[in-house]
């Protein structure tokens, strides 16, 4: 009975009441953004995967392993792929442009 | 490629199915599950003799009555704003839901975190902010959380309304009672993130049950049921699981803390399942204060069971939806009678929405599940 | 930076919508002038237009969107979309809206400047114009700030014959693009779940994709677009009203990464979720490349996916292909779908 959804801390920082909802933690779901509180997850840093539920981060998580059990996470990977594919190739036609 | 690792679990679960040779009875504890096992269509994939059946997973199907019917008459109030979880606002109390009073004037609020209604708590002490606290082991934490910051805070306007319910002794009492045959239980992803594996083993120890703990992707759940009659087939009764990226044995520790510093097991009513002995929590006394009931001065009341809704055997897995005389004439969506059809994760909301409702030959509608 | 200092700010008043010389000055300050068109200029208690000859389509709509302003819009662009695209869709070429305002007392101008501004443009976008309207002022209730009645009436194509007996199996259905956004961006502006997105809401009029869709030639059967009740509320209906079945590819649906994950987080089912700027189209299986083509070059439709077809089996059903391989029933949404946590 529990939504739980994987997204990735874009950034940490100080609550100021650290004993009690821990630091938070910017989180990031492929382009959605929410502030989690890190308290049951201390060791949880910068770029790390969290799984959060109600505001909360409950389980650091492995990336490859999210991946995998996640599969639309790989959806935003291709997009951002296809992205970057664009931009090296548009850089590439205007230096060939100099 | 996704498809072809879902296909290929169920050849494999196909494949195990056959060399079993018989039916097999499959239970899971989880709305979460119920719900995703429609939503990906993962039984129209299993073998037909491969049963699954819901159990007491939908928290909010398992608040009682009188639960509603206290948070109903605190919404009433004019200096009362009621937060909650969205699943609770179409559950209906003796006079109604709180969706229903919500269009009477009452102040509702939906939140996504328990400490959003600290927050509101903070930003308008004029009024009382009272957070219906509903769900397993995997929301009872940040409940814990949000009573240790509002003490701390030395909020006085911040007050929680407990029904958090636990899975485990649920599923000891329907073992207990031994009413329907189990060959294993898929168990609770997230609960188990917070409580971990090793927190099942009674089931496997007392009741010799195949259980493995599985998360909600497809992949994850046809995984799971894989394992159970893979153990079903070597006559095993052990514990499994296969969302190690998320759950560990000893679960999250962190967590665990929080909800002991605040709460404590005590007997909870489950609806139309009676009361079950440390299944749900309550304040523990350094923090009464924060206790709706007790500064209300309410309590809450007994259920009423509506004549014909069989919700209970629902709720215990004795009965399928389809077997209620209700479902799907008196007890739709639109109109439900009891909280299995109310909550978009209860048994017979799931089968309704997701089933489908054809005329028999006698001319009553029967639900037929691909 | 300085907290903004509100207390001076003007604000609608009742006596603004009294009819006296404050409702005049209301309407030739900040109401008319962004909107000024032949039509509404001389305002007048009725617009007067030529009626053209063939069949006329009228429709009406009352917009009620809280918050006012979300990523993506405001009340006042959702208010001449909704508008034109039901008119759109009937099919027909949308011509002009009338507009009825019912502001709440205390509404800051600085808004209704905003929002007026944002419908003017829109029906600039749209081709439309805003012929008629009516202004009146409430006193101060629920703090909705504003609600928008619309009346619109457009010119029905020639030569189109939509019918429901028209439609049978056989016949493709495909979807201008990315689904669910407007629901979830409305969502994340909503006090109590508020939360930053990419999510914009797709808020856009279709009467131009629309027509370049009757360009091609193609034998446009049915057209709708999937607002409350989304993707599933549209394919219900039409499998209902049409006693076929549907078969829907899940995988085909097109939904941006942003949309899925953040339906995952409210526990919503994308096919449920509002759009306000897709259309969803029964054609049949030999125009089906045709239309998908004059889509993908409106700016409106890069995205349109063929997402299904429909069958002959009985009894009627939408039925969802799901990713996963599997098969469950797609149904109408029961009512608002609310974000789930347990």
């Amino acid at each position: 009975m529990c939504l739980a959804v994987p997204g990735k801390i874009l950034e940490v920082r100080s609550s100021g009441e650290e004993q009690v909802v821990g630091s938070l933690a910017t989180v990031d779901f492929q382009g959605s953004r929410i502030e989690v509180s890190l308290a049951f997850t201390p060791e949880a840093k910068q770029g790390d995967w969290v799984l959060v539920h109600a505001g909360f981060a409950l389980n650091v998580l492995d990336e490859e392993e999210a991946m995998e059990t996640w599969k639309y996470l790989q959806e935003a990977d291709v997009a951002q792929l296809e992205a970057g594919a664009e931009e090296d190739a548009a850089a590439n036609r205007a230096s060939q442009a100099d | 490629m996704k498809q072809q690792s879902t296909q290929e679990l169920a050849n494999r679960i196909a494949d195990v199915s056959q060399q079993l040779d018989r039916s097999v009875q499959l239970m899971e504890v989880c709305g979460t599950h119920t719900v995703s096992l429609f939503r990906n269509g993962i039984r129209s994939m299993l073998p037909a003799h491969v049963k699954l059946v819901s159990g007491p997973g939908c928290p909010v199907c398992v608040t009682s009555q009188g639960y509603i019917d206290v948070a109903c008459e605190l919404a009433q109030r004019t200096n009362v704003t009621i937060c909650t979880y969205g699943d609770m606002v179409r559950v209906p109390g003796r006079a109604g839901s709180l969706e229903q009073q919500r269009a009477r004037g009452a102040n509702l609020r939906i939140v996504y975190s328990a400490r959003d209604a600290v927050r509101m708590a903070e930003q308008d002490r004029d009024r009382d902010i009272v957070f219906l606290a509903v769900g397993f082991e995997t929301t009872a934490p940040a409940t814990a959380a949000a009573v240790d910051e509002a003490n701390r805070k030395g909020l006085k306007n911040f007050f929680v309304l407990m029904g958090h319910k636990l899975v485990m002794p649920a599923m000891s009492a329907l073992l207990s009672a031994g009413d329907i045959p189990l060959d294993g239980f898929l168990l609770p992803g997230h609960v188990s993130v917070v409580i971990g594996v090793r927190a099942y083993q009674p089931i496997v120890d007392v009741y010799h049950k195949p259980c493995v703990v599985a998360g909600f992707e497809p992949e994850q759940m046809l995984l799971g049921i894989l394992h159970l009659l893979e153990q079903n087939l070597r006559g095993e009764a052990k514990l499994d699981n296969v969302y190690r990226v998320a759950v560990t044995d000893e679960g999250n520790v962190a967590a665990l803390q929080a909800i002991d510093k605040v709460l404590e097991p005590a007997p909870a009513v489950w609806r139309a399942m009676g009361s079950i002995p440390e299944s749900g929590l309550e304040l523990r006394a350094p923090y009464q204060r924060f206790d709706a009931l007790a500064h209300f001065g309410l309590k809450i009341g007994p259920d009423y069971d509506p004549p014909g809704c069989r919700c209970g055997q629902v709720i215990q897995g004795k009965v399928e939806p389809a077997d209620c005389p209700l479902f799907g004439h008196e007890c739709t969506p639109a109109k439900p009678i009891g909280p299995c059809m109310v909550s978009s994760e209860g048994t017979c909301a799931a089968w309704y929405k997701y089933g489908r409702i054809i005329p028999n030959a006698q001319g009553n509608k029967e639900t037929q599940l691909r | 930076m300085t907290a903004r200092d509100t207390s001076n700010e003007e604000q609608i008043l009742i006596s603004h919508g009294g009819g006296g010389e404050m409702t005049r000055r209301l309407l030739a300050e900040h109401i008319v002038p962004p909107l000024n068109n032949e039509l509404l200029g001389p305002l007048d208690d009725s617009a007067i237009m030529p009626i053209a000859a063939g069949r006329l389509a009228f429709t009406t709509d009352a917009f009620v969107v809280q918050p006012l302003a979300f990523a993506g819009g405001d009340i006042g662009r959702l208010a001449v979309c909704g508008t034109v695209n039901d008119l759109a869709v009937a099919p027909a070429i949308p011509k002009a809206l009338s507009l009825a305002l019912v502001i709440e007392e205390g509404l800051p101008i600085r808004v209704l400047d905003t929002i007026v501004e944002s419908i003017a443009r829109t029906a600039r976008e749209a081709g439309v114009v805003i012929a008629t309207g009516d202004t009146k002022v409430v006193e101060h209730r629920r703090g909705d700030g504003l609600i928008i009645t619309t009346a619109g009436i457009g010119e029905m194509r020639d030569g189109v014959e939509f019918g429901l007996e028209r439609i049978g199996s056989g016949d493709v259905v495909i979807v201008s693009g990315r689904i669910a956004e407007h629901g979830l961006a409305v969502m994340s502006a909503r006090e109590g779940l508020a939360f930053d997105t990419e999510l914009e809401s797709d808020v856009a009029p279709l009467n131009h994709l629309i027509g370049r869709l009757f360009e091609t030639g193609a034998d446009i059967k049915f057209l709708r677009d999937p607002t409350r009740g989304g993707l599933a509320g549209v394919l219900a209906d039409l499998a209902e009203d049409t006693g076929c079945s549907i078969e829907l590819d899940e995988d085909a649906v097109p939904l941006s990464p942003v949309a899925r994950h953040t339906a995952e987080l409210l526990g919503l089912d994308p096919l449920t979720v509002a759009n306000e700027g897709k259309v969803v189209i029964v054609v049949a299986e030999r125009d089906a490349d045709r239309v998908l083509k004059a889509c993908h070059a409106d700016p409106l439709g890069q995205h349109a996916a063929i997402v299904g077809r429909l069958t002959e089996t009985q009894p009627p059903l939408v039925e969802l292909l799901t990713r996963a391989g599997g098969r469950r029933i797609v149904q109408r949404p029961h009512g608002e779908e609310l974000p789930r946590i347990c």
